[in-house]
């Protein structure tokens, strides 16, 4: 197992490398750091020593690959590729535009990101697996058939929607919850309560849709029928049955998403104001801030990587036939 | 000549894609194994429901993209001189709705400005609501309002109705000729819904869309339906005009995924050793990227390239179309994966096949090999990857466009428009009607590709075969 799970670690490095070097190929090789200075400072303030001030600034006026005037090994560190690439291997972030330290602001703002994303991922499993099990359970009905039919309309109904919509419903029209902010503690409580709300409503057209398929799949197997057989209702065939078998695959494609619940989500953080890593993302790339686009970019990959891990792990903990080798 | 055509990027492409599919088309009607899923999905009442309202869609988009840009007035005719505004043809059809501009805001089917304003009336000036400069200014007095739009509504429905009524009975007559059976017989058979396709779901899908274009056409010749914008733009206009941009991101993204998709994930599952390991290698890079950022870094850079580069064009429409295209390249590079592992892993499985060993026992050279034998039996994959995509991609792009690496702010988009007016809501009284508007089109367009995607799934999916 403890084999297993450092060869998994090792084989997530070349990956990494891969995801840094595309981010250095897109942030410095495409587009020159003056470029960038240029898109900084304005048509009106580009002059030669501006762009060069910027990038000394930003640490942007070495070498992309390799200094000359240096000496020895500082010929491949004092360059840009060395100390804005591959310092992220260390979270070694930098500083974003406004001065502030990259891995100082992802440490305070994952809180956040994570009290919202958290009771999303939980409200919403159980929210979609019963209704879900609803629809199983009134299989080739009417009632089925529309339940399925309602999925496919709140599918296709745009997320921005239901942000808006719930904003403007519920906070601002019927004053029910606070339209936008931020509170730690018990205080937060009502702050946090709009946007889970939002999210779930929004994730349960596709949620359960899919949900539904996965049981529709278990409940064709022979162990099902073996259970009728034995004269057990369809209710505890349900819940004893198709329930635990499904949720092998649900709780593996929940697990692959986890280490990114740290991330936030873009969309909700920023229109209900909560002072997460989304928000974060969502006001770099506005501001056009490209060392902190870059430093949430490989965040997001290492996550994902680290969440491919814990689903192979997990995989073998729910199911005993596979077996890690 | 008093236009000049104009052939943005997308445009091509666009048709490009149109003689794809009508080649497509005409290949599938000669091969009977092809034809009989898609007459699965024929039989469907609602994915032949969804077909119809996806294909106004698709009317209007390609009426859309035909562009020009008129000549000038005053300019000789020898040495022409031709407006920065591209039009497309669908601008001239409903050129009313785009000339008919207001001050700013005003509420859908409004003859009064959304605001107050200083107004001189009998030499005094009072503060009221000035009227419109078009909506409702054929009315005299304010108390017409109301029976006006319900007369105009009246019409509207009975020439919907009867161009619907005109239609039916060509068809009845054209199929009862086509199956030699009486009249009657035939509307019998109709009525009672035994004619083997859905006839009575396509008659009521295209009566009531009859209905809505006659009642907007009515209504939309004298007012603003769904109210004008802040510069006062009418928004049936901004919207009807965001169905291209909604269909160029939907389907031009595909025709980037499907190359990348097909020829990677064939080559690593048929191929297998390093061709392999160099393909999982790359998408399991990209893959752990997380979308919108990949989206949002390659879209800031093009971002800066267009920026620095403003020498290449010609016109405003001809940037806003090169960022669009740069858009979907982007969105097909990053999302090509999920296809490309679904491929591979059906090419494992195909590769080992009796038929196949048998064709490389005969050395039949492997290019024949995958395109003889594994893409014919990976194509209904690829088919629904495509339809099920379609409508996330219609959806990802008013996401993007609100983060601000979507579309060009100067493009009519359904993003754009509701980026533009959610701060709207805070106002006293709501500005409600863009963002409806934008809301009702998107839902309109993406539930119809939904119901059309399921559809073809049920149809082409080996798995579901006959249990649904």
């Amino acid at each position: 197992m403890f084999a297993y799970i450092l060869r998994r670690l090792l084989y997530a490095v070349p990956i990494l490398i891969g995801v840094n070097l595309l981010t250095f190929a897109l942030f410095f090789v495409v587009n020159t750091p003056d470029d960038m200075a240029r898109l900084q400072l304005g048509a009106k303030h580009v002059t030669p020593e501006a762009i060069e001030r910027w990038k000394a600034e930003h640490g942007y006026d070495k070498p992309l690959l390799l200094n000359p005037a240096a000496e020895g090994t500082a010929q491949f560190t004092d360059t840009i590729f060395f100390q804005h690439s591959a310092a992220m291997f260390a979270f070694e972030f930098g500083k974003g535009d406004d001065g502030r330290d990259i891995g100082n602001e992802i440490r305070t703002r994952m809180g956040p990101s994570l009290a919202i994303a958290l009771p999303v991922l939980v409200v919403g499993l159980m929210v979609n697996i019963s209704f879900a099990l609803l629809m199983v359970f009134f299989r080739a009905t009417y009632l089925d058939l529309w339940g399925v039919v309602l999925c496919v309309v709140l599918m296709s109904i745009s997320g921005l929607f239901y942000i808006i919509a719930g904003q403007y419903f519920i906070a601002k029209l019927w004053n029910l919850l606070p339209i936008s902010g931020f509170a730690g503690g018990i205080d937060g409580l009502r702050f946090i309560l709009l946007p889970v709300l939002v999210s779930v409503v929004a994730g349960i057209g596709s949620g359960a849709r899919w949900y539904r398929t996965i049981f529709l799949e278990e409940i064709g197997k022979d162990y099902v029928r073996t259970a009728r057989a034995k004269g057990l209702s369809e209710v505890r065939v349900l819940f004893r049955h198709v329930l635990k078998n499904g949720m092998i695959p649900i709780l593996t494609g929940v697990v692959v998403v986890l280490p990114l619940l740290f991330m936030g989500s873009l969309i909700t953080e920023s229109f209900f104001g909560i002072p997460g890593l989304g928000s974060y993302t969502i006001d770099a790339i506005q501001a056009q801030d490209f060392a902190v686009v870059r430093a949430m970019v490989f965040l997001g990959s290492f996550l994902y990587i680290i969440g491919l891990i814990l689903t192979d792990i997990s995989y073998s903990w729910v199911d005993p036939r596979v077996r890690l080798q | 000549m008093s236009f000049m055509p104009v052939i943005l990027w997308t445009d091509a492409l666009i048709f490009v894609l149109m003689v794809g599919v009508l080649a497509l088309v005409w290949f599938i009607r000669r091969h009977e194994h092809l034809r009989a899923p898609w007459r699965v999905v024929a039989q469907r009442p609602m994915a032949m429901g969804a077909a119809l309202v996806l294909g106004a869609f698709v009317v209007i988009g390609l009426l859309d993209s035909l562009h020009y840009r008129e000549r000038l007035a005053d300019s000789p005719a020898d040495a022409p001189q031709y407006s920065v505004e591209v039009l497309s043809v669908f601008d001239a059809l409903v050129s009313g709705l785009r000339t008919r501009q207001e001050k700013t805001y005003s509420a859908p089917l409004a003859m009064q400005l959304y605001a107050k304003e200083f107004l001189e009336r009998d030499g005094e000036t009072v503060r009221d609501y000035p009227r419109l400069q078009y909506g409702g200014a054929h009315l005299k007095h304010a108390d017409e309002h109301a029976s006006d739009i319900a007369r105009r509504t009246l019409v509207g429905l009975t020439q919907g109705l009867a161009v619907g009524l005109l239609l039916f009975g060509l068809l009845a007559a054209w199929q009862a000729r086509r199956t030699q059976t009486q009249l009657g017989a035939w509307l019998e058979v109709w009525t009672t819904g035994r004619l083997g396709w859905p006839g009575r779901t396509v008659v009521l899908v295209l009566t009531l869309m009859l209905l809505l274009a006659g009642m907007l056409i009515q209504l939309a010749s004298g007012y603003h339906v769904f109210g004008t914008d802040k510069v006062g733009q009418d928004v049936l206009y901004i919207s009807l005009k965001s169905i291209r941009t909604g269909l160029v991101i939907g389907t031009l993204t595909t025709l980037v995924t499907l190359p990348l998709a097909i020829g990677f994930g064939i080559a690593a599952g048929y191929f297998r050793g390093w061709v392999d390991d160099v393909i999982q290698y790359v998408y399991t890079v990209l893959n752990s990227i997380p979308g919108v950022l990949l989206i949002a870094a390659a879209v800031l850079i093009v971002q800066v390239y267009i920026e620095s580069h403003p020498e290449i064009f010609d016109t405003a429409a001809a940037r806003a179309d090169v960022r669009l295209l740069a858009l979907c390249l982007i969105m097909g590079v990053t999302s090509w994966t999920g296809l490309a592992r679904l491929l591979r892993g059906e090419s494992l499985k195909l590769r080992t096949l009796d038929y196949v060993e048998a064709a490389r026992a005969f050395g039949v050279s492997h290019v024949r090999i995958i395109s003889r034998h594994i893409f014919p039996n990976v194509f209904h994959l690829v088919l629904i990857a495509i339809v099920l995509d379609f409508s996330g991609l219609v959806l990802a792009e008013a996401v993007l466009s609100y983060v601000g690496v979507g579309v060009d702010p100067s493009m009519y988009s359904w993003g754009n428009m509701i980026n533009g007016a959610r701060l709207e809501l805070a106002r006293e009284p709501v500005v409600w009607w863009q963002l409806g508007a934008a809301f009702a089109f998107m839902f309109a367009l993406v539930l119809a590709a939904n119901l059309f995607a399921d559809g073809v799934r049920d149809a082409f999916d080996p798995r579901l075969g006959g249990r649904r």
